[in-house]
């Protein structure tokens, strides 16, 4: 049976052209693309078959898939992942069991070379990687298999790009991002936990619409979404540039919306799409909402330092010590090391600059017996 | 009080460091300097009061812009002292840095002993800075290195300009830019231990060698003893 189109599915669903067009309208503003490309993107909508899509779950919370079926135009949740576009996936598919193990085989072979593999999740490889199995097989396996025949890898949310917080220190299931295990398939990031749901309907939309894979950052993260950091897009930046900061958050600060750089803020180091996308349909995000980026999207943020303060623990040297007392109690060691070498210099030297002082004193003797 | 002088008949005035050295040295402390202070005022600004709005106010953005731009003259001054280290007199060469032979060591091992264990033994001769001054100078080069990398990595995302640019792998390689920042931090407090102990051990041969190495940095002349001077001026022939 042929695929239908996603224009097909969208009549089919009983949305108008009205809502598609707003849709098509909506998806090219959130890819960054020009008016002219509004077009583009709902004719390759309209006549493109729908991409087969495999949806790995693995080691984590499923966020990001909350975060994509809530993201503020129906049609992505309704066309794209729910109804048309999930040939499997553990969370929302019907089949379970051997059915749907069955449905995955199948779309693997059926669509060799040509279904998108969308992994959600990190994958352990502690002890054999028994921490986490699917139908008798570990992540690991599961990936492998499906790796093969996927035309390109979509890794959603912080656990598939860098191990989010099961990765973190001492990562006892020594959970691996996707871009460590899969070699040779092109990979898109697409980090935060979650990520955006717009931003994630925005990279689907894009692998339909262009049928390639959205320009990726040195990361590999899609450009158009991960390019500007959340310091640089935030309505409270000029507060920032003015020197003008929340202290804590119950002072009168806060209340007026100052930046919240000393609350620990992570927006300066964080690369994401939240200033200017935001969440729930536009709505808000954390900064609006008066707390601090946590830096979400960004490699190791759990290990990166503490969540509400500037400064973070100084490796090595226990929690509690930062850079800055560090380098304090160092610099205090100097000092006192430096007094110390200067008394010592004045006890152990003495001789040596008293027979500098005598050979200058002989020489001066010889000086006045010349005539 | 008694008038003290001297007569010392063995020196000779050798001129050690010349005009661009010592440019470069006082360039190269001012930036720090200002690097620094504007540096802390970044990692954590003061609390400051005000009744203007925002929009009348630049106070992080100035010391910001004057961080880069000191950043900026750091980096050529640096970039200067490395192309002086090929060009310039034998003092400011790069051999007096890099550790190059058995000699470098043996220098080494006696300034160890005689300025820091204060032992006596067979006083080392340098004209220039000693061996082991060379080689702090070396590390404070890698950190000066360490610091253009991840600054300037950490800067690329706010430039349009191509050299800054130049550095915008730096962040992905060490883990983000929340791991840069950190490196970049931590990494200043080199700068102020060094600070300290340089200008302690000026102060330090200064008083013991007399051979005006403080006003050295200023005119460039230093007083060596004469043996010092013809085993140095043997070691150059």
């Amino acid at each position: 049976m042929q695929q239908p189109t996603y224009y097909e599915e969208v009549l089919r669903k009983g949305y108008s052209r009205r809502d598609f067009l707003k849709f098509a309208t909506m998806m090219a503003a959130f890819m960054g693309l020009e008016g002219t490309a509004i077009g583009q993107v709902a004719k390759a909508l309209e006549t493109r078959r729908r991409l087969p899509v495999i949806w790995l779950h693995f080691q984590e919370c499923t966020c990001c898939s909350e975060s994509f079926i809530r993201s503020s135009h129906p049609i992505v949740a309704d066309i794209l992942l729910d109804q048309i576009s999930l040939d499997y996936t553990e969370t929302l598919m019907a089949a379970s069991g051997f059915q749907a193990e069955a449905a995955m085989r199948d779309t693997i072979k059926r669509y060799n070379g040509e279904y998108i593999l969308c992994v959600e999740g990190s994958v352990p490889m502690e002890a054999d990687g028994v921490y986490c199995m699917i139908g008798g097989k570990t992540a690991m396996q599961v990936l492998e298999e499906a790796a093969e025949g996927a035309k390109a890898i979509i890794a959603w949310g912080s656990c598939a790009c860098s191990g989010c917080v099961q990765a973190a220190k001492p990562n006892p299931t020594s959970a691996t991002p996707i871009h460590k295990l899969v070699k040779g398939k092109p990979i898109i990031k697409v980090p935060g936990c979650p990520p955006i749901g717009e931003v994630m309907a925005g990279v689907i939309v894009h692998l339909v619409t262009f049928d390639r894979i959205p320009e990726l950052d040195n990361l590999g993260r899609p450009k158009a979404f991960y390019s500007k950091r959340v310091h640089d897009t935030c309505y409270r930046r000029p507060f920032y540039d003015a020197g003008l900061y929340v202290e804590s958050f119950d002072d009168e600060n806060a209340k007026k919306g100052y930046c919240l750089y000393k609350m620990g803020c992570k927006g300066p180091v964080t690369y994401n799409a939240c200033g200017v996308t935001k969440w729930n349909g536009g709505t808000s995000f954390p900064i609006q909402s008066g707390h601090g980026c946590i830096g979400c999207s960004e490699e190791n943020y759990w290990d990166n330092g503490r969540l509400y303060e500037r400064a973070s623990s100084f490796a090595g040297f226990g929690i509690e010590s930062t850079a800055d007392k560090i380098g304090a109690i160092a610099l205090g060691a100097t000092t006192a090391a430096l007094l110390g070498h200067a008394v010592m210099t004045n006890v152990r030297k003495h001789k040596m600059i008293y027979d500098l002082e005598e050979e200058g004193r002989a020489d001066e003797q010889q000086l006045n017996a010349e005539p | 009080m008694k008038k003290k002088y001297l007569h010392i008949h063995r020196l000779r005035r050798v001129y050690v460091w010349e005009l661009p050295v010592r440019f470069y040295h006082w360039l190269n402390a001012a930036s720090i300097i200002a690097l620094i202070i504007t540096g802390f005022y970044i990692a954590n600004p003061l609390a400051l009061v005000s009744h203007q709005e925002a929009a009348f106010r630049y106070t992080t953005g100035w010391v910001r812009f004057i961080h880069f731009a000191a950043a900026y003259i750091f980096f050529f001054n640096f970039l200067f002292r490395i192309y002086w280290g090929f060009v310039g007199n034998k003092y400011a060469g790069w051999k007096q840095f890099i550790p190059t032979s058995k000699r470098f060591f043996r220098e080494m091992w006696q300034v160890f002993k005689i300025d820091i264990l204060m032992l006596k033994g067979k006083e080392y001769m340098s004209v220039g800075h000693n061996a082991m001054a060379g080689l702090i100078y070396f590390f404070t080069f890698i950190a000066f290195g360490i610091q253009c990398l991840t600054g300037f990595g950490l800067y690329s995302v706010t430039s349009r300009w191509w050299l800054p640019r130049l550095f915008a792998w730096v962040p992905s390689v060490l883990g983000g830019e929340s791991m840069t920042r950190q490196i970049h931090h931590w990494t200043m407090w080199f700068f102020i231990l060094f600070v300290v102990i340089h200008v302690y051990l000026v102060f330090y041969h200064d008083y013991i060698e007399g051979r005006g190495e403080m006003s050295s940095m200023g005119g460039g002349w230093k007083f060596i003893e004469e043996e010092a001077f013809i085993k140095d001026h043997n070691d150059e022939l």
